[in-house]
């Protein structure tokens, strides 16, 4: 197979079948858990549920000053992480110009020195949560197969983007190709992982913050 | 114009001043990324090259390449190093035809065996040869046996580098670029489609200089033309950086010469010289008269996805892989989500309270 026939692959039907593959397990995995519901509360109901809820999906965002003091290594790192891979995903001019051509939205981008800098950052954190995993006693006795494989294939998109932008693997049809099947790899595993908290996250948040307003008790 | 004439003694006779000539020394030793103390040397080599002979073959091609080299439109001496080399055989430039332009040909390889320059332009069919044949010769027999005798060839367009146009799928003619059949020369490919004029003379003015070939990269393309992407010596590449683009051929940006890419500039997989070298004595070139790169030079270009496409947008049908992805799991979702109520209410049904007297008769 030449780069090109590569790159013609991996951006054809292989990005087909990895997106297909990704939309259905994650309405699959919604549809599960919404439908599963929980049993009714025959209590009174002592608040509203909505506000408090919504208000906990959204005060979640702020770092708590507990676990910063408790476990500072992964909480610097992982906001760092986070951020970090939402400005490369999301503020990259080409990242941008495939959402367009496919949701038909599109909105300005960062320049490309500073995505740059962001991306360097953001395998640096992943570097660090990786060594801490396997520094911390307790981290390693919790840790299974799949934590470690899901940071390697997260850097490893991060980290093809990083070699395509920078040509440090030639033909340039190669690196990108590498690039979008690490994409595609990610995309594939996301419902079936827990990459899914990126969804199931806000499903949690909100629970937590219904149930607390309902009861009366702040949350 | 005898056979003895060294290029320095040519280019007199066709008034070329020293001043020029070493003007033009300079800027070959530049091009070729060579020291300027090498501008001296390089002068005294091609002053004193003897004329090659070339053999130049045209297989399935559109002569643009040809075209490309010859029709520059003032004499240059990029032109008149071409005109130096001894041209015995190129069926679209010589006066003989049939078995007059065929004996010439034979001539030239047994006078000059080993010794002489091969220039392809065009692939090769494999599929039936008759495809593309030359007097009743095949490419294929045509280029085995005079590529038997070349001290080098040089494979001039896309088409004889990498199988260009008549390779792009479905490939009727089964056709191949020269260095899939030949494995036992040095072949340098100059690719493009057309090349650079001066691409072409410059690796004739390193044949010249050095009696060899120049350093290759991956593709067999000479690194001091090919060494960098278009995307990556772009005048526009500013533009790309800070993220400003041209959404359509004629809008504000495109007024104002922003980046390319989101019209489906293919510069960031090209490699080629035309950010620096230009076309048409330096005029212009492609992105700068606001069309973007097709990736002329590359290897199946004309397969890379569409020449209007930004190179990250996905070649397929994105809305149909994500309207099916929705539709299916949206439906087994519910299945899944069904059962396992199912299963939950019949648990709670089945359940089975644990009552005191019988706790206290396990005990």
């Amino acid at each position: 197979m030449t780069p090109t026939e590569f790159l013609v692959l991996t951006r054809g039907p292989l990005f087909d079948i990895a997106v297909t593959i990704f939309v259905f397990g994650i309405v699959l995995r919604l549809f599960e858990v919404l439908i599963l519901g929980r049993k009714a509360d025959l209590a009174a109901a002592r608040g509203a549920e909505f506000k408090p809820g919504m208000a906990t999906v959204m005060r979640r965002f702020v770092p708590d000053r507990e676990k910063l003091q408790g476990s500072p290594v992964v909480t610097i790192l992982g906001y760092l992480f986070h951020v970090g891979f939402f400005v490369c995903l999301l503020l990259f001019v080409p990242h941008i110009e495939l959402i367009h051509s496919t949701l038909g939205i599109s909105w300005p981008g960062l320049p490309t020195a500073m995505i740059d800098a962001v991306a360097v950052i953001t395998m640096l954190a992943l570097v660090g949560l990786f060594i801490n995993r396997l520094n911390s006693k307790l981290l390693r006795f919790l840790s299974t197969f799949e934590d470690y494989f899901l940071l390697v294939v997260v850097f490893l998109t991060l980290f093809t983007g990083y070699l395509a932008f920078h040509r440090i693997v030639e033909p340039y049809p190669t690196a990108l190709a590498l690039h979008l099947l690490s994409v595609e790899l990610m995309l594939v595993i996301f419902p079936f992982t827990k990459l899914m908290h990126t969804f199931t996250a806000f499903l949690g948040r909100y629970y937590n913050g219904a149930m607390y307003g309902r009861r009366g008790v702040e949350s | 114009m005898s056979d003895h004439n060294t290029l320095g003694e040519i280019l007199r006779e066709r008034g070329v001043s020293r001043r020029g000539f070493l003007k033009f020394c300079t800027a070959t030793a530049s091009m070729m990324a060579l020291p300027p103390t090498m501008t001296m040397a390089v002068a005294e080599a091609l002053e004193k090259a003897p004329r090659p002979s070339v053999i130049w073959l045209s297989f399935q091609e559109c002569t643009g390449c040809t075209e490309s080299l010859t029709r520059s439109h003032a004499p240059t001496i990029e032109s008149l190093i071409f005109d130096h080399v001894s041209l015995d055989y190129h069926h679209t430039l010589q006066a003989a035809s049939g078995d007059a332009a065929e004996a010439a040909r034979e001539e030239a390889m047994h006078a000059h065996h080993g010794k002489y320059l091969l220039v392809v332009d065009g692939s090769i069919p494999l599929g039936d040869p008759g495809f593309s044949t030359i007097a009743g010769i095949s490419n294929l027999d045509m280029l085995k046996e005079t590529a038997e005798g070349a001290a080098a060839i040089i494979a001039v367009g896309t088409c004889a580098a990498f199988g260009g146009l008549p390779h792009a799928a479905p490939n009727p003619t089964g056709a191949v670029s020269v260095s899939d059949i030949i494995k036992d020369k040095p072949i340098v490919n100059v690719s493009g489609c057309p090349p650079i004029p001066s691409v072409i003379t410059g690796v004739l003015a390193h044949f010249l200089t050095f009696g060899g070939l120049p350093e290759l990269d991956q593709y067999g393309r000479p690194m001091v033309f090919f060494g960098q992407s278009i995307h990556d010596r772009c005048y526009r590449r500013p533009f790309y950086d800070k993220g400003l683009f041209a959404e359509t051929f004629d809008d504000e940006g495109a007024r104002k010469g922003w980046c390319l890419y989101r019209l489906g500039c293919k510069g960031p997989m090209t490699y080629n010289a035309c950010a620096t070298m230009k076309w048409n004595q330096g005029t212009s070139w492609p992105i700068e008269s606001g069309h973007g790169c097709l990736g002329c030079s590359e290897p199946d270009f004309w397969d890379a996805g569409g020449f209007y496409k930004a190179l990250s947008i996905p070649t397929s049908d994105l809305a149909g892989a994500i309207g099916t992805g929705l539709g299916v799991g949206a439906a087994v979702g519910i299945a899944a989500g069904a059962m396992a109520h199912k299963k939950k209410t019949d648990a709670e049904h089945e359940r089975e309270p644990l009552t005191v007297e019988q706790l206290e008769g396990e005990s």
